[in-house]
């Protein structure tokens, strides 16, 4: 197979103000045609890192390129190859949506022939053609969102930066701008940043966790799920002797135990939770043997993690290696 | 520069579409005619030594002190607050020309206003039918002044509004930077304390950066090139330290 090249490299990025440091030492890649989430706490650093990635802040040290651009030397020619939409999408008040694009056409040096049809095309992608000669200051907070995208995808640009695209959207709005995002998969590389982690999960590739300036975790959320959480676990509602339950599960798999039991009031029924250390679908088994040995099963599922559970492992073990970096009897 | 004029046109346009510049815009225009009234009266009633244009410019300050701020404060204080300086300059576009677009659409926009006062001088001249109210040289020279002194006036302005992200507090900023070298001037050099000789340097600073000197000079159609040189030099300076200013706001925001 061969190996898809890369869009983005960071390598090392230190970026520190005041005395703070907002990024520590982050490093990552992305290749070409992928879409990448970056999640992390409210300051965490994912806007710092996003800003220098598009040649915006300056790094304190380290090293970023964009398509092999190094971005510190060559700000000039990393802004033609990006298209970023900020936090919080700021926009003028007092330009035609129509008027914006074709300032923002001008700025990215799309040739004045190619403009308009350009313009065309990207308001239909992100159905804004009804509102074109509308003034942004009285869009609505999805039709504003859209305008930032349609900006960012402008100029064709092969890496597509946005800061939290979806803030502040119904439900509906979300999955519009989710299927614009999809739909750029493949063409363009794209980062974005949310807190909205079922979104990130269903439009993302891969997945930057971020904490505290650093990367705590990093890779596909199936992936993730493994390495952070590391464990399945099913909930089970059964009847039957429970006091032998612990030794049927060890028959099954010895990394199985009970982890919870509570009693269903009015039934004879039991909910109970068992964790299995793997990660691996061991269900069917464990159904088999509860049935073999006379326990009556009128519930049984795996759970399964969501991201939201891996981000928050995630960002507690990072908080934890730092309480553990910090010398002792110091406060 | 390759970004200027679209970034011009777009300052231009945006300035256009504002009502705050016509509210200015006739603010100014109607203490203008206001100044103008006043001065025709006072030539009606006895004879003057100066010519009306003389007078009209005497009073350039005001406006300069006012209108200025009003038209630059909002220029980059603005760009800042609303968080769309990152959106420009994450396109190919230098703070440079960000910066001198700004200025250039302010510039603009302040010498129309004060051209479009000589329509008082022509209605005057055509009314009267007497063709000496029309006094061209002083009135030449009146707005050439305009013209040079105002590239340094809206410079410190685009400054004033490039150091905060606050339009009152540019505008404020703007008024106050302006009126020091203006009227601060004018104050200091009849100064008698200021003659002793440590303090002579500084007199001849005082005296050379004399604003109402060079509009007196301008005005009499004496073109000098020190005081075009004060401007021009001003201009570059406030320019300069406005787009230092933007930088510097950048490394540390």
């Amino acid at each position: 197979m061969p190996e898809v090249p890369t869009a983005i490299e960071v390598t090392n990025l230190v970026k520190t103000y005041g005395g703070v440091t907002a990024v520590s030492d982050i490093s990552f890649t992305v290749a070409q045609g992928e879409i990448v989430g970056f999640l992390g706490p409210n300051g965490a650093g994912k806007s710092t890192t996003m800003r220098i990635l598009t040649g915006y802040l300056p790094a304190t040290s380290g090293s970023v390129k964009i398509c092999g651009v190094p971005v510190a030397t060559n700000p000039d020619e990393i802004k033609r190859r990006i298209g970023y939409m900020p936090e919080n999408n700021p926009l003028p008040e007092d330009m035609r949506v129509s008027e914006y694009m074709y300032f923002r056409g001008r700025l990215k040096e799309i040739p004045r022939r190619k403009l308009s049809p350009r313009i065309d095309e990207v308001l239909e992608v992100c159905d804004l053609k009804r509102v074109r000669h509308k003034i942004i200051g009285q869009l609505s907070k999805g039709y504003r969102q859209r305008v930032g995208i349609a900006e960012a995808i402008l100029a064709e640009p092969p890496v597509i930066i946005m800061d939290e695209p979806t803030i502040g959207l119904d439900p509906h709005q979300i999955l519009i701008v989710r299927d614009l995002i999809a739909s750029l998969r493949g063409r363009m590389t794209v980062i974005i940043s949310s807190h909205i982690l079922p979104e990130i999960e269903m439009t993302c590739d891969r997945v930057l966790i971020i904490n505290q300036g650093r990367v705590v975790a990093q890779g596909s959320p199936a992936h993730l799920r493994r390495e952070i959480l590391g464990q399945s676990s099913y909930q089970l509602e059964i009847a039957g002797d429970l006091a032998t339950l612990p030794a049927v599960l060890t028959g099954v798999d010895p990394a199985l135990v009970v982890s919870d039991r509570q009693p269903i009031d009015g039934t004879d029924f039991h909910r109970v939770a068992v964790a299995a250390e793997r990660n691996d679908d061991g269900g069917e088994a464990l159904l088999a043997a509860l049935m073999r040995h006379g326990f009556r099963v009128r519930a049984f599922s795996r759970k399964q993690p969501t991201l939201e559970d891996v981000f928050l492992a995630a960002t507690r073990r990072s908080w934890d290696a730092i309480d553990r970096q910090k010398p002792k009897g110091g406060n | 520069m390759k970004h200027f004029f679209t970034l011009l046109s777009h300052e231009i346009r945006m300035l256009l579409v504002s009502p705050a510049t016509y509210v200015a815009a006739t603010l100014f225009l109607a203490f203008m005619g206001l100044i103008f009234a006043k001065i025709l009266e006072i030539y009606a009633g006895s004879p003057q030594e100066y010519s009306p244009a003389k007078i009209y410019f005497d009073l350039f300050w005001l406006p300069a002190c006012v209108m200025v701020p009003l038209l630059t404060m909002k220029c980059l204080a603005e760009e800042r607050r609303a968080g769309t300086i990152e959106t420009l300059l994450t396109t190919p576009v230098t703070t440079t020309e960000v910066v001198l677009s700004k200025f250039g659409a302010a510039y603009l926009l302040y010498t129309l206003l004060w051209g479009s006062t000589g329509g008082f001088f022509y209605i005057l001249q055509k009314f009267s039918g007497d063709a000496r109210f029309l006094d061209t040289g002083p009135l030449l020279g009146g707005f050439l002044f305009i013209a040079v002194s105002g590239l340094f006036f809206v410079a410190i302005g685009v400054f004033a509004s490039s150091v905060t992200s606050n339009q009152s507090v540019a505008g404020i900023l703007g008024c106050v930077m302006l009126a020091t070298l203006i009227l601060g001037g004018n104050a200091l050099s009849d100064s008698a304390w200021l003659e002793q000789g440590v303090l002579r340097p500084a007199k001849n600073v005082i005296d050379y950066s004399h604003v109402f000197s060079h509009r007196d000079d301008f005005t009499r159609g004496v073109i000098d090139t020190r005081h075009l040189l004060f401007y021009f030099s001003g201009t570059g300076l406030a320019l300069i330290f406005s787009i230092l200013s933007v930088e510097a706001k950048l490394l540390h925001s």
